[in-house]
């Protein structure tokens, strides 16, 4: 059982890319090597997050939302006790995406005992469009939020 | 494995009604579900007849064939990989070939024989991806694959370990990377992949031959939509082997032609409502279909035993002309998949040389494999030091596309007895007949600037 972080999104959407940007940062910062996480950036193709999930004691996700909710606003989702809504994060390919592989993974018994989702709100998702400055501002707060999460385990 | 859950029915869910024909009906859907890409459908009927049927594409063109001039030939099969994330191999491949082709370079036969196992195993996910989990919801009367995990989960469970095999299988020979592989290069590959982790992959492709048989017999319960079109198939072939890789270019009309002369026989053109171009032939204008019905159809013999076997159990013919039963066909191809890589797996021993040396020249090349969703073609123009002075890609669904919306017309000729919901469910499930990769057919759009 191990712990897995992982920054969702592509890195060349504007602010969808904010999850792998995060996953970068923190991998080349070593911010996380302490708690023992291993730090992934990941397109949130569905069936390849099941399985990265399998055998996983806690795993924590930023990923870019687009709810209606102000720019920058960030949403943190006990995916373990909350259902999510399907279309909630952005994944194109065949609309399979975080959203879906959460619920299905639930469906299948496959969730892991204890994830936490973190979604910030996004508004440019074409690509080279560069990030939005208010996810940018927020992303502080974000990855200490995570940081976090991740002590309580050790 | 799961029967059919009893209480799904594989007609739509929403209730049939004779509508009135004296009326104007409009099916619009601006954004299609379970395909990749961002594609919208357009159908308008008057008084009973149809007078629009648009499949667009509004995916935007991404200009791959542009930006590929004046690159080296040693980069483009790694950047046409990226044209896709569903089906790199296509794209990687097709190039590597086409720059073989045009430096006049053998391929040994065990680097052939590698290149068949990695690209059995992006047809394994692609296919298994398509047809349990996005196309199977369609028949069972079901919105997606989140309610596919509730009702039958054990589908949803098989389809994904499928999946993972396709994608281990490219992991293992494409160097750790399941999408865009890093060991790849034109010639062969940069390290042979170890006997033992490819020998290793026998036993999960043993059970892969079990679970898709069981999921093949699971789709050939459902009830299939009673439409059947006289298509022209075009596909690969070769004299060997159901053709993947490699082969001549053939349709069910009596064409065979080396890939050299595809475009003297089909072209491409540009229509208003869609970012792809169009594919027909170049005789007469028509369309054509490409992908897993026009491979069973002129390649069936090629078959296993086990396949042909399984197809008859099932009650497919040798030749299908139903497009609906694509999500058949596509099970069937995910055992041979299965089968043809266990063989080559049990088979495998690390190549010695594991690359043949380019020697670039001022030449065209050519190249065309079989993506899960049908033919693609390239064309490479390079100049001596192997830069490409200029590219040609055609993917399948570009190809497809005229023939899509030809379907779409007759499906929804013979379906305007249903209410507005069930028609638009219904188109939606034809277009999902084809699996449409949308973002791989846009990557080329002509641009023409008039200053004044």
């Amino acid at each position: 059982m191990s712990l897995l972080f992982l920054g969702v999104g592509n890195l060349h959407r504007g602010d969808d890319g904010v999850g792998p940007y995060l996953a970068h940062k923190m991998a080349e910062s070593g911010v996380l090597d302490s708690c023992g996480v291993e730090v992934l950036p990941h397109s949130g193709e569905g069936a390849s997050l099941i399985h990265l999930w399998e055998d996983q004691k806690k795993v924590v996700i930023v990923d870019c939302m687009k709810t209606g909710l102000p720019l920058g606003t960030v949403r943190r989702f006990d995916a373990v006790k909350e259902k999510l809504n399907s279309g909630v994060f952005r994944y194109s390919s065949h609309l399979f995406g975080l959203a879906e592989a959460t619920e299905i993974a639930r469906q299948l018994g496959k969730l892991p005992p204890a994830m936490i989702i973190y979604g910030i709100e996004g508004i440019s998702f074409s690509f080279e469009e560069p990030r939005s400055a208010e996810v940018d501002a927020i992303l502080p707060e974000v990855e200490f939020a995570v940081i976090k999460d991740f002590q309580q385990e050790v | 494995m799961a029967k059919a859950a009893k209480s799904k029915k594989a007609t739509p869910k929403k209730a049939k009604a004779k509508k009135p024909v004296n009326v104007t009906r409009t099916i619009q859907v601006d954004e299609l579900s379970r395909v990749e890409g961002e594609g919208a459908l357009l159908v308008r009927i008057k008084d009973g007849k149809i007078k629009e049927c648009k499949f667009k594409i509004v995916e935007p063109p991404r200009f791959f064939e542009a930006f590929l001039r004046g690159r080296s030939f040693t980069e483009v099969p790694d950047i046409t990989a990226r044209i896709c994330g569903i089906c790199p191999m296509a794209y990687l491949m097709g190039a590597q070939q086409a720059m073989e082709d045009a430096f006049q370079m053998e391929i040994t036969t065990e680097i052939r024989d590698l290149r068949r196992l990695m690209y059995c195993g992006e047809w394994i996910e692609s296919h298994v991806l398509h047809a349990a989990m996005l196309h199977a919801p369609d028949f069972l009367g079901i919105d997606d694959v989140l309610q596919l995990a509730a009702t039958n989960p054990e589908v949803v469970e098989s389809a994904l370990q499928l999946k993972k095999l396709g994608n281990d299988i490219l992991e293992v020979i494409g160097g750790g990377r399941a999408i865009h592989p890093v060991n790849t290069k034109v010639g062969g590959f940069y390290k042979a992949p170890t006997k033992k982790a490819v020998r290793a992959l026998a036993d999960r492709l043993k059970w892969g031959i079990d679970a898709s048989i069981e999921l093949t017999k699971l789709f050939g319960t459902f009830d299939f939509p009673d439409y059947e079109y006289e298509y022209n198939y075009v596909s690969l072939t070769h004299p060997d082997e159901y053709a993947i890789v490699e082969g001549d270019v053939m349709s069910s009309e009596g064409l065979h032609i080396p890939v050299r002369e595809f475009h003297k026989h089909f072209r491409e053109k540009h229509v208003a409502h869609s970012t792809a171009l169009q594919g027909s032939l170049r005789e007469d204008g028509q369309p054509y279909l490409t992908g897993p019905n026009a491979r069973y159809n002129n390649n069936y013999k090629q078959l296993t035993r086990r396949c042909k076997s399984l197809a008859k159990e099932i009650g497919l013919d040798t030749v299908c002309h139903n497009p609906f039963k694509s999500i058949l066909v596509r099970m069937i191809e995910t055992l041979y998949s299965c089968e043809e890589a266990l063989r080559l797996v049990k088979a495998y021993e690390e190549p010695d040389p594991i690359f043949i040396e380019a020697k670039p020249r001022a030449s065209e090349g050519f190249g065309m494999t079989e993506a899960p969703r049908g033919v693609c073609f390239h064309r490479y123009e390079l100049d001596d030091k192997g830069l490409v002075v200029n590219a040609t890609i055609s993917s399948p669904t570009a190809q497809n596309q005229p023939q899509i919306e030809r379907d779409l017309y007759g499906v929804v000729e013979r379906s305007m007895d249903l209410d507005h919901d069930a028609l638009k469910w219904r188109c939606e499930q034809t277009i999902r007949n084809y699996d449409p990769c949308i973002s791989c057919s846009t990557h080329f759009l002509k641009l023409t600037m008039i200053k004044e």
